[in-house]
């Protein structure tokens, strides 16, 4: 006779509950999205007739690319230098921890005052799409540096020393044997950030703007398809499109955590 | 020579690189608890914006932080944000009752439970739950969630039950996935041992390793609360968003976030200046949540 186990059963219970929200939600999307497809979504121009998401797209594309583009170097090397330069325990590496604990830490919607006041307004930037890159580069910013350092860290330290000691200055040794190795994690990071800037909506509402059309230059107010998306669905008028939309991010969304299991399980099994 | 001086150089590179993020959290700091901005007008010199601090004090801060009346645009206009501090904490504390039994019972599965096989699809769908956008959740909310509500208690659907559960969804992946990391680093020895006593498994991970593994769970629980009162755009879809403090689970609510949010895109003058007050009350929460946060997880290094 098997006894009844309540804990086995509690875990069991939550376990399955979890994952039969998840699929809930996936399916329920993907059920009511994909029959609300149609050419018009992806029309070059926005019109109130087809509501395309195309500029959005579009939007989202380029502000991955160009926050990308600033905050990856800047994220790298702030983890070279902390790794690889400064002191164990000194003072300036607690506070730069603390800064980028504190920036983690930030909600999203503080972020997106923050460059409304700061980038929109005091910078007269106005509501543009470069207002809406600036900030997001901050907010993913400690994304990167935070596994940049890890995967730094990482790094056996012999082969530094291997590589010191056959004559190479410390530059080369970061850039030519340890970047390489750490690559791997920082790739994974920088897919982490792709990820949360797809998934933004609150820090961008009030850079970014809300504008429809499609990009002209990056002065121009634009929308990326997560502010689409809470758009259509705030306003109600346009219920199956943001199911589109919604299908739409989560196939993004699947890619992305793909490609970075991918490269986690790479990450895994390669360098041993 | 030529090395020396780009060693040299790249260091400070790296260092000014470094200094960003300080330069990007003083920025913050500023903008939000400080700096205003007065420009020059036809009509003479007008105050465009003014950090938390100055209005708070202006305005007096205790009839702020404690005011219950939010009317920013009556003609005497009163600026209480007791209602969304009020709100943000009931729908924190409701978002922790629904999502941290089914998390940590999630991760204990997860560390200690799970077949090998079905952890291959657990592991990549928890990691895919912590991906979804927050406005797919808020948008899968509005749909069900509300309806079902609507159908159950009085009201249109959007409360604080509506809300709450909501958060409660939102949080598990960042509640599973430190909980199961705290749990996988307690060593091997404390369920052997337990084990060996005679213990059964169910016994031993209950009574032995999750009792080990606590001070990573409980920050796992810190980092969802934070994660809970900063929430925005799902929020701001099935809460109902009454400026007022609830009485009951069925009630409307307005928290922190949405209030800035709601209302930022057409607010000038004081009820811009009242609005980042509101930021700032949210600041200072979040900087008490990741203070703790901070404190317990170096308590729970040290052990």
């Amino acid at each position: 006779m098997k006894k009844f186990n309540l804990t086995k059963f509690l875990v069991w219970g939550s376990a399955l509950f979890t994952l039969g929200v998840l699929a809930y939600i996936i399916l329920f999307i993907l059920w009511n999205g994909i029959p609300a497809m149609n050419l018009g979504l992806f029309e070059w121009k926005y019109t109130s007739n087809n509501v395309s998401m195309m500029p959005a797209i579009i939007s989202t594309l380029i502000t991955i690319g160009l926050s990308l583009l600033i905050a990856a170097p800047i994220g790298v090397f702030t983890a070279f230098y902390l790794v690889e330069y400064a002191d164990r325990g000194s003072r300036f590496l607690r506070v730069i921890r603390l800064a980028t604990d504190t920036l983690a830490a930030v909600p999203s919607i503080v972020f997106g005052l923050f460059g409304m006041l700061f980038f929109v307004i005091q910078m007269e930037m106005g509501y543009s799409h470069i207002a809406g890159i600036l900030t997001i580069t901050i907010m993913i910013l400690p994304v990167i540096i935070s596994s940049t350092e890890e995967a730094l860290l990482s790094v056996d330290n012999s082969l530094r020393m291997g590589s010191l000691a056959l004559g190479a200055g410390k530059l080369r040794t970061i850039f030519t044997v340890v970047l390489p190795v750490a690559m791997p994690g920082i790739l994974s990071g920088i897919i982490l950030a792709i990820g949360r800037i797809v998934g933004e909506s609150a820090a961008l509402l009030y850079t970014m703007g809300s504008s429809s059309g499609m990009i002209n230059n990056l002065t121009s107010s634009g929308r990326t398809l997560a502010v689409h998306m809470f758009v259509l669905s705030n306003e109600g008028f346009h219920v199956k499109e943001a199911y589109a939309t919604a299908t739409v991010l989560i196939v993004i969304v699947l890619i992305i955590n793909s490609l970075s299991t991918f490269i986690g399980n790479k990450l895994g099994s390669g360098g041993k | 020579m030529q090395r020396d001086f780009s060693e040299k150089f790249m260091k400070y590179v790296f260092m000014f690189c470094a200094l960003i993020s300080i330069i990007s959290i003083l920025l913050i700091f500023y903008f939000i608890f400080i700096g205003g901005r007065v420009v020059d007008t036809p009509n003479g010199r007008v105050l465009e914006f003014d950090g938390g601090l100055p209005f708070l004090t202006e305005k007096g801060f205790l009839d702020v932080i404690f005011g219950t009346n939010w009317r920013p645009n009556a003609s005497t206009p009163s600026f209480g944000i007791l209602p969304m501090i009020i709100g943000s904490i009931l729908v924190t504390l409701g978002a922790i009752i629904v999502g941290v039994p089914i998390g940590v019972l999630t991760a204990i599965f997860m560390a200690k439970f799970c077949p090998p096989k079905l952890y291959k699809i657990f592991k990549p769908a928890i990691n895919l739950m912590a991906a979804i956008p927050s406005i797919v959740y808020g948008f899968f909310a509005l749909q069900i969630l509300v309806p079902l509500m609507r159908n159950i208690m009085p009201g249109n659907g959007m409360n604080m039950l509506t809300a709450s559960i909501l958060l409660g969804i939102m949080i598990l992946p960042t509640i599973i996935g430190m909980s199961e990391a705290s749990i996988r680093a307690v060593p091997d020895s404390f369920y052997q041992a337990s084990v060996g006593l005679g213990a059964t498994h169910e016994r031993s991970v209950m009574r032995v390793v999750v009792p080990a593994a606590s001070s990573g769970i409980l920050s796992s629980i810190i980092l969802g609360i934070g994660r809970a009162i900063g929430e925005t755009m799902a929020v701001v879809l099935v809460a109902g968003n009454q400026p007022r403090i609830p009485d009951s689970l069925s009630d409307g609510v307005r928290t922190l976030t949405t209030n800035i949010v709601l209302e930022m895109g057409y607010a000038s003058g004081d009820h811009r200046q009242a609005l980042i007050a509101t930021a700032a009350v949210l600041f200072v929460f979040i900087i008490v949540i990741n203070s703790v946060f901070m404190v317990v997880k170096a308590r729970g290094e040290q052990k």
